[in-house]
């Protein structure tokens, strides 16, 4: 198969090696679960339980809320014993809605109807099972997958693209499911194919998973519709648009999604998750974690069940002494975290707990203009003049520089010699471009409203006036007629 | 520094001091050949161009109220200061040193607020003032007279010659093949007379002609350039064109009139090219970004040198090039950007025609 080359790029030591041979191990119930209510990009989860309700495993604890959204299930069975604020996985370390639920220790699960061959069943009802089981995006956007797959059915998809290519450093939460279950995830493409309507899906794997590779080739056999694609381990190949771009040759048009070009992209952990909901009626309630970094004693990739804390994880495997930093997904596109104590959602695929030589070294000198972060943006954008724009807080100028256009990669950033944090500046500029959006939809309204009432009293008066004139021109009348009689 | 919220937590360990260590370990073939070359006279400017940058350095910094340690250390004065005295004249005496020095430091790079906020390469800058400024002391040329050689000057003679005003000196009457040729043209003489005897090119490949120190030998810079591409520390843009723009234009020239212009070959080895295309032109501070802004510039550069060497006032034109295509270098960032992805070269969105994406279905 003819493969594409994005621009730019970079090859970061992967590290994966840490955890590579790891078979994945099921993580054993911790004392208590703390289950967010938003797992997923859209409108947090509506909790539909009570404190002191006993809950078998898979049932509903969470309604979804609107069109993008997803539903919350017990990933064991229990009791729920509080619904209460707790730590988000995020660095800011603010709250969020959270069930907290105390196992049983009898890990039971719901009973749930088993259709006897899902590939008779009509397409529509595989958005509609994804989407009751809760699958969002497992690669770590977290979007609803039955919103993309709803989506998908109406548009022109020519392509089914798994992505398998698993780029951020430290992971291998996805070689390894690729490795051990690959029967199942190409069971759950076929399902995602019969849902919508099309026949053709491509698997691609960064070359650096010789195994997985291997793995998924041997289960796609004899699947005609099925291709199996080894693409160059390069980062951000994971990344949907440089994706799409290496397998199709087409780019995802700016500001538009994958849809446009006919692309539907799914993670294999998703692709996994959706053969779990519809062939075994499971909703998802539990995924693969990597835990890795120079301060894990055990890097292992664990099934674990979602809203166990990071502390129980990091317990479990051990440490070698304080981490200096600890992070939840990748190096690269991770987020920090304030402490162990927050709980595992749908999107995490790591966490790492590095050591003080694995960071960074050195503070942030000013820019040499050296251009590396030029020659390795995967998008074709000047970091060096964005930063600038971003932090003269210049938005217009950081826009026409490609603010929005940037994918917070931080390929950028790995390679800037003066160690400066552009990434760090681009989201920044990223959320103040948003809270200036707001900012104008709330202006724009208030001066709707203000027009409304203006016109409203103008009319008013207007309407008074009319009512004075025409009770003066009686009353003349009245006087005229009195003076003639 | 405090951690940033946002990611990279990982990095691919390059620093500043890293790169400017490594162009400077790239000069360090030809500068030691070139210091053998001309003795101890050189080897005392050498010197004391590279202590004034550093000195006046350390000033501008404890002025500015700028960490010493950071950018001190980073490197970056001592290469800029390394560059100039690569383009003095050897034996020049020793305040072109530390007039030189100090300019590139303070005029050409302080007061525009340190390393990375400078519009034009500090070491041209400062050439070009003195050459302005001192004339006759800026070329005045020797032939190479290697240490320790018959008839080089001893170590005591060239502290006269450095430190003691030792310019009337006779052996200070050579001048560059580039000024000879010009010299002569301008007296009705062609180059098949003036380059005979002055000119065998293999003398400028391996460095044993009169010039700068840079000037010397084309085959060290070339190889320390070729390591810095193989480093990455530079790109194969600025180099290319400017050396392919220079060799083009000399090419046609001398086809045209081979008395009146020199042939390419000429061009490439002599004068400071070859030091200019490695390592001057290709000073990230001041030169574009992009790969196609690096293709112009690099090509303006080369055929600035051409066109200021051949009909211009003076023999050689490198520093006024490369300093004439510092200016246009913010306009070339601006308007040569690389295409984004998902959309054209003029930056709106992409948009594909059914039959490109191949639809077949419904």
């Amino acid at each position: 198969m003819k493969l594409f080359r994005f621009r730019g790029g970079i090859h970061p030591p992967t590290r994966k090696e840490l955890s590579a041979d790891s078979a994945i191990e099921t993580m054993p119930l911790p004392e208590r679960l703390y289950i967010p209510m938003q797992q997923h990009i859209g409108v947090p989860a509506e909790p539909a339980v009570k404190i002191g309700q006993h809950v078998l495993k898979g049932q509903l604890l969470a309604r979804a809320s609107g069109a993008l959204s997803a539903p919350i299930h017990a990933p064991t069975s229990g009791w729920v014993r509080a619904v209460s604020d707790f730590t988000a996985p995020h660095p800011s370390g603010l709250p969020i809605l959270t069930v907290v639920l105390e196992p049983d220790g009898k890990d039971e699960w719901d009973e749930f109807p088993l259709p006897k061959d899902p590939f008779e069943m009509p397409p529509e009802l595989v958005a509609e099972r994804v989407a009751a089981a809760g699958i969002v995006g497992m690669g770590g956007a977290t979007f609803p997958t039955a919103v993309k797959l709803g989506g998908a059915t109406n548009k022109h998809i020519h392509t089914l693209l798994i992505n398998g290519g698993e780029c951020e450093p430290y992971l291998t939460c996805d070689d390894r499911l690729m490795r051990e279950r690959a029967a199942d995830i190409i069971d759950g493409v076929l399902l995602i194919l019969h849902g919508i309507r099309w026949g053709r899906a491509i698997i691609a794997i960064e070359d650096n998973k010789p195994e997985a590779l291997e793995a998924m080739r041997a289960a796609a056999k004899g699947y005609g519709q099925l291709e199996v694609v080894a693409v160059p381990t390069l980062y951000p190949m994971g990344s949907e648009k440089q994706l799409i771009k290496t397998v199709t040759g087409l780019e995802v048009p700016a500001g538009g999604l994958a849809a446009q070009v006919g692309v539907l992209v799914q993670n294999v952990a998703t692709a996994y998750a959706v053969h779990e909901a519809i062939r075994h009626g499971r909703p998802l309630v539990r995924r693969i974690v990597t835990v890795s970094g120079g301060a894990v004693r055990d890097r292992r990739n664990l099934e674990v069940p979602i809203g166990t804390l990071v502390d129980d994880l990091l317990r479990h495997c051990g440490l070698n002494g304080e981490p200096a930093r600890l992070l939840m997904g990748g190096p690269m596109m991770g987020t920090v975290l304030p402490h162990s104590m927050v709980p595992i959602v749908k999107g995490s695929n790591g966490v790492l707990a590095l050591d003080r030589p694995e960071l960074p070294q050195g503070g942030a000198s000013p820019c040499i203009r050296c251009g590396s972060c030029v020659r390795v943006c995967p998008v074709g954008l000047m970091p060096l003049e964005l930063m600038k724009r971003a932090q003269a807080n210049d938005l217009d100028a950081a826009v026409d520089y490609g603010l929005s256009d940037c994918l917070s990669c931080g390929t950028c950033a790995y390679v800037c010699p003066a160690h400066l944090p552009l990434t760090h500046y681009f989201n920044y500029a990223k959320g103040e471009l948003a809270a200036r959006a707001q900012q104008k939809r709330k202006t724009d309204y208030t001066r709707q409203l203000v027009q409304a009432r203006q016109a409203r009293l103008e009319r008013e008066a207007k309407a008074k006036a009319e009512a004075a004139a025409k009770r003066k021109a009686e009353r003349a009348a009245k006087k005229a007629q009195e003076a003639e009689a | 520094m405090t951690t940033p919220i946002s990611g990279p937590y990982y990095h691919g360990q390059r620093s500043v001091r890293g790169i400017m260590a490594q162009v400077m370990l790239a000069l360090v073939p030809a500068t030691v050949f070139a210091l053998w070359q001309f003795g101890w006279p050189a080897l005392f400017l050498f010197a004391i161009t590279l202590i004034s940058a550093v000195l006046t350095e350390a000033l501008s910094l404890r002025l500015a109220g700028k960490s010493q340690r950071v950018f001190l250390l980073d490197g970056s004065g001592l290469l800029t200061a390394w560059l100039l005295a690569l383009s003095l004249p050897p034996w020049a005496p020793w305040w072109i040193g530390v007039v030189g020095g100090s300019f590139a430091i303070v005029l050409g790079k302080q007061v525009f607020g340190g390393i990375g906020q400078n519009l034009f390469n500090p070491a041209m800058l400062a050439r070009v003032a003195l050459l302005i400024s001192f004339p006759v002391e800026m070329t005045r040329w020797t032939a190479p007279q290697p240490l320790f050689s018959s008839g080089a000057p001893g170590f005591v003679d060239s502290l006269r010659i450095t430190f003691g005003g030792g310019a009337d000196l006779d052996s200070l009457t050579g001048a560059t093949v580039l000024g000879h040729s010009k010299t002569e043209l301008t007296r009705g003489i062609g180059l098949d007379v003036s380059l005979h005897d002055v000119y065998t090119p293999l003398d400028y490949l391996f460095g044993l002609s009169g010039g700068s120190l840079g000037e010397t030998s084309a085959l060290l810079l070339l190889l320390g350039g070729l390591f810095l591409l193989a480093r990455r520390i530079i790109t194969w843009q600025i180099p290319v064109t400017m050396l392919a723009t220079v060799a083009l234009l000399a090419g046609v020239m001398h086809l045209v009139d081979p008395l009146r212009y020199a042939d390419p070959l000429l061009h490439i080895l002599a004068g400071g090219l070859m030091l200019g295309a490695f390592f001057i032109a290709t000073d990230p501070v001041t030169s574009p970004s992009s790969g196609l802004g690096q293709l112009v510039f690099g090509a303006g550069c080369g055929a600035l040198v051409y066109v200021i060497r051949t009909w211009g006032g003076f023999p050689e034109g490198l520093a006024f090039a490369v300093l004439i295509m510092n200016a246009a270098t913010p306009l070339i960032d601006h308007y040569l950007r690389p295409r984004v992805y998902g959309r054209n070269r003029r930056g709106t969105p992409l948009s594909y025609t059914a039959e490109q994406l191949g639809r077949e279905k419904e």
